[in-house]
């Protein structure tokens, strides 16, 4: 066992018991909450007697520590209990909603990626020139304009008043519509995802490539004659491109939120907006099911990303870099 | 760091009043935090002044008034039930303000000794310590902010609290950071030789030193904890009516854009103004304090 599979083994138990943890404190939800599950389901029919029945019937008699097993061996063989609100299996519900949101989170990483990387290139290229100015300026109003904001401006402007170009909200599956009609729902949303997070990234891709364009190799890549086309896009992007990885990462974090966000704005059916209707409507088997699912998939985008670095940059040692 | 002749506590003392003195002028000699500050001041002026200054009650309904035009008796015009859009959008900072404020305290108050303790003693407590908040940092802010209003109901004093919970880990780092840095030098290992108790050591000795990322960090803090506020409030899930919040009026503001824009944009430009003044002010304040960490920062 060399030292870049003993670092990835240790990483993949640290997820392995943050997603134990966020498990327990998580499940701890069903039990703190002010009147139990039960009542919750029952509603005005939560007499005594009724109450006692259901408790029975949804095991939640057991010690919580039983319980607790029961609900995590549940989980992990895809039975995630049935929703209180929308009377459907949890998983069901979470699959369809979630694959509406991958589109969504998947399709603005790349747009943000697109976008930001040879904007924050052309900003350090020609730093300190007008349009650098309006590179930055137009990020630095990115990360401080809410994504409720900028997404309710783009309706104002492209699905009601001013010109009705895009639906205001909502959603129509691929296999209904058609692809036109389909990606007619995911314009505004994706850019307003966009806008909200190529701030970051521009401003570091900037920074790290104008350290990178002062560095001696650049320069020797210049006094060779090579025309700075070449220097910068196959000498410089390569090296001042690395922290830019983790970042995106991090990004994915800021999706998250980005993401439940826009869906209530754009009113589009997908897992942010369940987890939303969740926490209004205390659908307890869902919040849990859609906390779990997010946060797993947000520590292992973090750890991909870290690999991702250490794997391109060779100078970084495993062992002592561990956190 | 500290010439140990004239007596630590008087040499304590002039530095920190000289640090602060510089750093004052420094400050608003910064392009970033002038504007910064030029921007936030009016904005929380008028917010604490609300009650003198707003021009009509806030929650009374002008029946017939419903969506005016800006202009008139109504200055920036009149949402759905008719109120005044003017006195809504100044009471609106009032939650935005103590939010922001009040969840950056407490998570100062719970992060700063945090950070202290795990740095200064390191070895078991340490490792417990960052154990705990490296798994709250694994989940992403608003999903930690969503299950903690989840667990206590949706009101303000419930956002604050799950607010303050996402930021504590992220201002303990970096305290924990700053103090392993500091704890190297010869004046803690003096105070250690004096028999100084570990409490002094760490809120005498060592947070004087470390004030400075401390307060970049919670400058930035604070317009993010009015930023993830505001998108509590607009899911629903914070201020709750009929208390005026920019959040909760954008998100109703919403369903009426085909009768007025006005009604979504000036919520709007308050809020971004006030987050844009504080990452101006916070970014001018790192340039100023802490110019070698120039590391990005988000929620």
């Amino acid at each position: 066992m060399n030292s870049f599979h003993r670092y990835l083994l240790k990483r993949l138990v640290y997820v392995l018991l943050n997603l134990v943890g966020l498990s327990v404190v998580v499940f701890c939800i069903t039990v703190v909450l002010p009147g139990n599950a039960a009542e919750t389901i029952l509603g005005r029919y939560a007499t005594p007697e009724n109450v006692a029945t259901l408790e029975r019937e949804l095991g939640l008699h057991r010690p919580h520590h039983v319980q607790y097993l029961d609900w995590v061996a549940g989980f992990v063989t895809g039975d995630w209990g049935t929703s209180f609100r929308h009377n459907r299996p949890v998983f069901d519900l979470v699959v369809t909603r979630g694959i509406r949101s991958a589109y969504l989170a998947v399709i603005s990483l790349v747009a943000i990626v697109a976008v930001s990387i040879p904007a924050g290139i052309i900003a350090a290229v020609y730093s300190e020139s007008t349009l650098d100015a309006g590179i930055t300026g137009l990020a630095y109003v990115g990360i401080s304009v809410p994504e409720f904001v900028t997404g309710t401006g783009l309706l104002v402007l492209f699905a009601g008043p001013v010109w009705s170009v895009f639906p205001a909200g909502g959603y129509t599956p691929l296999s209904a519509g058609g692809p036109v009609e389909w990606a007619s729902h995911l314009v505004l949303p994706v850019i307003t995802l966009t806008f909200l997070s190529i701030a970051h990234l521009v401003r570091l891709t900037r920074t790290e490539m104008i350290e990178t364009l002062q560095s001696e190799y650049v320069r020797t890549a210049r006094l060779k004659g090579l025309d700075e086309r070449t220097v910068v896009l196959k000498h410089a992007v390569r090296n001042g491109l690395l922290p830019t990885v983790t970042l995106l990462a991090m990004n994915v974090g800021y999706l998250v939120g980005g993401v439940v966000v826009v869906e209530e704005v754009f009113a589009y059916p997908g897992l942010g907006r369940l987890l939303v209707g969740a926490v209004l409507h205390r659908d307890i088997p869902v919040l849990q099911a859609t906390v779990l699912l997010v946060a797993g998939i947000y520590m292992f985008a973090n750890l991909g990303a870290d690999l991702l670095y250490t794997y391109f940059d060779p100078r970084i040692s495993y062992g002592s870099s561990a956190r | 760091m500290g010439s140990q002749h004239t007596g630590r506590r008087s040499t304590a003392e002039n530095a920190l009043r000289d640090r602060l003195k510089n750093g004052l002028c420094e400050v608003f000699a910064n392009r970033r935090c002038a504007i910064g500050i030029a921007i936030l001041a009016p904005i929380v002026f008028t917010t604490v002044l609300a009650p003198v200054i707003a021009p009509h009650n806030p929650t009374e309904t002008h029946m017939g008034a419903q969506f005016a035009a800006p202009g008139g008796e109504f200055l920036l015009g009149t949402d759905h039930l008719g109120r005044d859009l003017l006195s809504r959008v100044l009471y609106g900072g009032r939650s935005s303000l103590v939010l922001g404020f009040a969840a950056a305290g407490v998570s100062m108050l719970v992060g700063v000794p945090l950070g202290l303790a795990s740095g200064y003693l390191g070895g078991r407590i340490d490792e417990g310590v960052m154990r705990l908040l490296d798994m709250l940092l694994s989940i992403p802010s608003l999903l930690l902010a969503l299950l903690i209003v989840a667990l206590l109901g949706s009101s303000l004093l419930n956002a604050v609290l799950a607010i303050a919970v996402v930021y504590t880990p992220r201002i303990a780092r970096v305290v924990r950071s700053s103090t392993l840095a500091v704890k190297q030098e010869e004046f803690i290992k003096a105070a250690e030789a004096r028999g100084e108790s570990r409490v002094y050591i760490c809120f005498g000795e060592i947070l004087p030193n470390i004030l400075s990322p401390i307060i970049v960090e919670g400058s930035i803090r604070i317009g993010f904890a009015i930023l993830i506020g505001a998108s509590l409030s607009f899911l629903g899930l914070g201020t709750q009516p009929p208390t005026p919040d920019w959040g909760y009026m954008i998100s109703i503001a919403r369903d009426h854009l085909w009768s007025t824009t006005w009604y979504w944009l000036w919520p709007s430009l308050w809020l971004g103004l006030t987050v844009f003044g504080c990452n101006l002010l916070g970014d001018g304040l790192q340039d100023v304090l802490d110019p070698q960490s120039h590391v990005s920062k988000r929620p």
